[in-house]
């Protein structure tokens, strides 16, 4: 670097930062104070989802326009104090003292403030109010709180805030938005409020260790690392404060617990200003209040959870079937007519069996996730989330997990990739990973045809009670999974992820109508984000596959062409079709076998002999390692029946598949131990790509994947080598 | 860095997790070492304030309690760690 460019480096601390064109708003508030109905209210859809640099949390970004202004508004996740307890409220409080990677800090503040919980919303404020930056209140919820008799004296909470503005409003209806439009077009331009610090003694400790003029912001963010520093949380990695202040900070409180003194003060205050400026009148208690009333007595509450679980079940597998089934067809009609117009070469077949077939196989995913997301959505919105962590706790706690692991591990039923995004909501990183690494086990709807075939080929149906054996084998394999899941979970919070129960400290809000605006406007979002992170990596995935198993290229026509001449003439056309489609189907299975997957599977065939497993199951395998589900086409093309063969015909010619010397190939015991294979391999690249996206590391997703395969390697195993020989 | 090994469990006589449901008491002491506890705190869990007792889980864990019209829930070793007052005897 040359001396003329180190000369003019000025700090940014030293600018006064004046941004034109475009202003910068934070929207910051307690969880369930609206502040997302807010959010979609003033931005609708001009807004973007993406991931903070370097950490897991999402950065909603949308815009507004008011007058000539073009105003940006981030928002923020739902927190009750700066004090970084999670990695979500760790990012929110470095967001606002500037000091989050790529992002400088805002102009303004939107402080969101529940009306009917100015309690807590209190406490938040004040910390907002100390960052010493243009800030308005919007006061939401302003009609629940009038129906529950809560008045508030608004022109004595603006004095005693130090005169900043606040406004009433009703996102979900829209009432009071107009006038925070036009308050936040004003508020970069607009002098701080006069806000003095509920505790000045921290302050002016802040002040004496950075000594000199410093901006008020940055005052704050010291007092913030004082505090923070004297109270390091196991479990989380706090924000690294300067050991300067973590050394001041020792001084300072003594090693008392500086938050608990926090909390007294500042909560201190909020009764004080409550007293003056809120009553609350002996009302009635509201519809939600009753239903909330009637729903946490423990035997309703549990058994309405029995139901909403079976109903989320029964959508996600039921609704979706009959769209997926369409998707198939779709597909597959699709294909057909570009083979029929582009020809069966090279490009027809890319574009056939690798694009249409890549694209269909994420689309095809789309009903079932949007149905989950969807309740999700719901169930969130209407407060019954939190309702269903707090019921199940103790179930959960007994094996090493939370409430909060309950909805991760359902959703995972239909696909890991939503339960992994899900887990977002706990608070405890061990907890968190747990549930992770248990997610994958859960029987996912990629598993189903696998099951299915398998089951259909070799189990017979006996009567079994009022079931049959084949669904006895089916319900058997989804206990297996869940089994398999909670021992994962319970060994490892024994072992790597050993530590103390995390805090369960849970608010549970009370029941209200979910707004279908901000469902709607949130499920899209997720979509989008599914459709990014799983969508492209399966699409690419079968891709490959397809070029695996497509080169190099064997001389079919030269195979297939003088057998289908040397059908007899005294066939009819039927005959003649079935014996043209037979060779046909013989052709593909000698170019599957001399493709570069065929290749592989005869390669690594011995280090799958004690399996019981041929070449032709070991390719298959492999094939299905980035995405399971493609294990069922490719033994359809193995078995020279076709990619898109019937059920039935595959599973009958499974069934007369014989070894090099003539015994069947899948007995009872190889049949088991694929069916334990498949159940425990985490044969899922998107899963891994989420793993990957949501613990920050390639540790836990490496981890994951050696520890399912090997799982299942050994399972398998035991189950052919042990059944083999009592059989 | 070590953890501490479990939550220190207050020698309070009458906490929020003897309560019995419906009952109304004012938090009068708290122990504070344990981090679980300082983040109770930052929910508004402090002395002074009222608390009411709501309903529990099935098998009697978590609780719900009820601050400022609030409903949080707790474990019982965090209910141990808050000192509480019956509001008749204040």
């Amino acid at each position: 670097m040359s001396a003329t460019s180190q000369t003019i480096r000025i700090s940014a601390d030293n600018i006064p930062v004046r941004r034109s064109g475009q202003v910068t708003i934070a929207l910051v508030g307690t969880p369930n104070a609206g502040k997302s109905t807010l959010f979609n209210r003033l931005t609708g859809l001009h807004q973007k989802v993406g991931n903070f640099p370097g950490v897991t949390v999402e950065r909603h970004v949308g815009s507004l326009q008011v007058e000539h202004q073009r105003l940006e508004l981030i928002d923020l996740p739902g927190l009750h104090s700066l004090s970084g307890f999670s990695q979500e409220e760790r990012t929110t409080a470095d967001v606002l003292f500037g000091r989050q990677t790529g992002q400088q800090a805002p102009d303004a503040v939107l402080a969101v403030v529940d009306a009917t919980n100015l309690y807590q919303g209190l406490y938040l404020l004040q910390q907002l109010l100390e960052l010493g930056l243009p800030l308005v209140v919007a006061l939401t919820m302003s009609d629940a709180a009038e129906r529950s008799r809560i008045a508030i004296d608004r022109d004595k909470l603006s004095e005693l805030l130090g005169g900043v503005a606040i406004h009433p409003v009703v996102a979900t209806s829209g009432a009071g938005i107009p006038g925070l439009r036009t308050a936040l077009g004003n508020v970069a331009d607009q002098a701080p409020a006069a806000f003095q610090p509920v505790w000045p003694e921290l302050f002016e400790e802040a002040r004496r260790l950075v000594g000199g003029e410093v901006g008020t912001l940055k005052l704050a963010a010291v007092a913030r690392d004082l505090v923070d520093a004297a109270s390091a949380q196991p479990g989380t990695d706090p924000h690294q404060a300067p050991e300067t202040v973590a050394a001041s900070s020792a001084a300072v409180f003594n090693g008392s617990p500086a938050l608990a003194q926090e909390a007294r003060i500042r909560y201190g205050w909020v009764r004080n200003v409550l007293d003056q400026v809120q009553s609350r009148g002996s009302g009635v208690a509201g519809l939600g209040a009753r239903v909330s009333e009637f729903f946490n007595r423990p035997v309703p509450g549990t058994l309405s959870l029995f139901l909403v679980m079976a109903v989320v079940f029964q959508a996600v597998f039921a609704w979706a079937t009959p769209l997926m089934d369409l998707i198939d067809g779709a597909t597959g009609s699709l294909s057909a007519w570009v083979l029929g117009t582009v020809g069966d070469g090279p490009l027809g077949s890319l574009l056939a069996d690798g694009i249409i077939a890549g694209v269909g196989s994420v689309v095809i995913f789309l009903p079932q996730i949007v149905i989950l997301f969807l309740f999700i959505l719901l169930l969130e919105d209407c407060g019954y989330l939190a309702r269903a962590a707090y019921l199940l706790d103790r179930v959960m706690r007994s094996v090493g997990l939370s409430g909060q692991s309950i909805i991760p591990m359902i959703s995972s039923f239909a696909c890991a990739v939503p339960g992994i995004m899900a887990t977002r909501v706990i608070p405890s990183r061990r907890d968190r990973i747990a549930t992770i690494l248990a997610a994958p086990f859960m029987t996912c709807s990629a598993r189903l045809p696998v099951y299915a075939l398998l089951i259909a080929a070799f189990v017979p149906a006996t009567p079994v009670g009022f079931l049959n054996l084949q669904g006895l084998v089916l319900l058997g394999l989804y206990l297996f999974g869940i089994v398999m899941g909670i021992a994962t979970a319970l060994i490892m919070r024994r072992t790597a992820l050993r530590g103390a129960n995390a805090t369960f400290a849970l608010m549970l809000p009370e029941f209200r109508v979910p707004n279908p605006r901000t469902v709607l406007i949130q499920l899209l979002g997720r979509v989008k984000v599914f459709l990014k992170r799983a969508g492209t990596l399966i699409f690419s995935v079968t891709v490959i596959v397809w070029a695996l198993l497509y080169f190099p290229r064997y001389d079919i026509d030269g195979y297939v062409e003088p057998r289908q001449r040397a059908l007899s003439s005294e066939l009819s056309e039927d005959e003649r079709a079935a014996g043209d489609e037979a060779i046909e189907n013989l052709g593909a299975a000698r170019q599957m076998e001399q493709s570069w997957l065929g290749r592989a599977g005869r390669a690594v065939e011995p280090a799958f002999a004690p399996l019981g497993w041929d070449w032709r199951i070991t390719s298959a395998v492999i094939a299905s390692f980035p995405a399971r589900e493609v294990v069922v086409a490719v033994l359809g093309t193995i078995y020279a029946v076709g990619d898109e063969a019937e059920q039935a015909t595959l599973a009958d010619r499974l069934r007369r598949a014989t070894r090099a010397d003539g015994s069947p190939l899948f007995t009872l015991p190889v049949v088991i131990g694929l069916l334990v294979f498949m159940a425990l391999c985490l044969q899922c690249a998107a899963t891994l790509a989420v793993i990957r996206r949501e613990t920050n590391s390639w540790r836990w997703p490496i981890f994951a994947w050696c520890y399912m395969t090997g799982l299942g390697y050994v399972a398998a195993m035991l189950i052919y080598q042990v059944g083999s020989r009592i059989t | 860095m070590n953890f501490p090994k479990t939550p220190s469990v207050a020698r309070f006589d009458r906490t929020l997790a003897t309560l019995e449901r419906g009952d109304r008491a004012v938090i009068d002491a708290i122990d504070d070492a344990d981090p679980m506890v300082q983040r109770l705190m930052t929910l508004g869990l402090v002395e002074g304030v009222v608390v009411e007792r709501g309903h529990s889980a099935i098998g009697g864990d978590p609780t719900e309690f009820r601050v400022h019209g609030l409903a949080i829930s707790l474990r019982r070793e965090q209910a141990r760690c808050f000192s509480v007052t019956d509001i008749a005897d204040a």
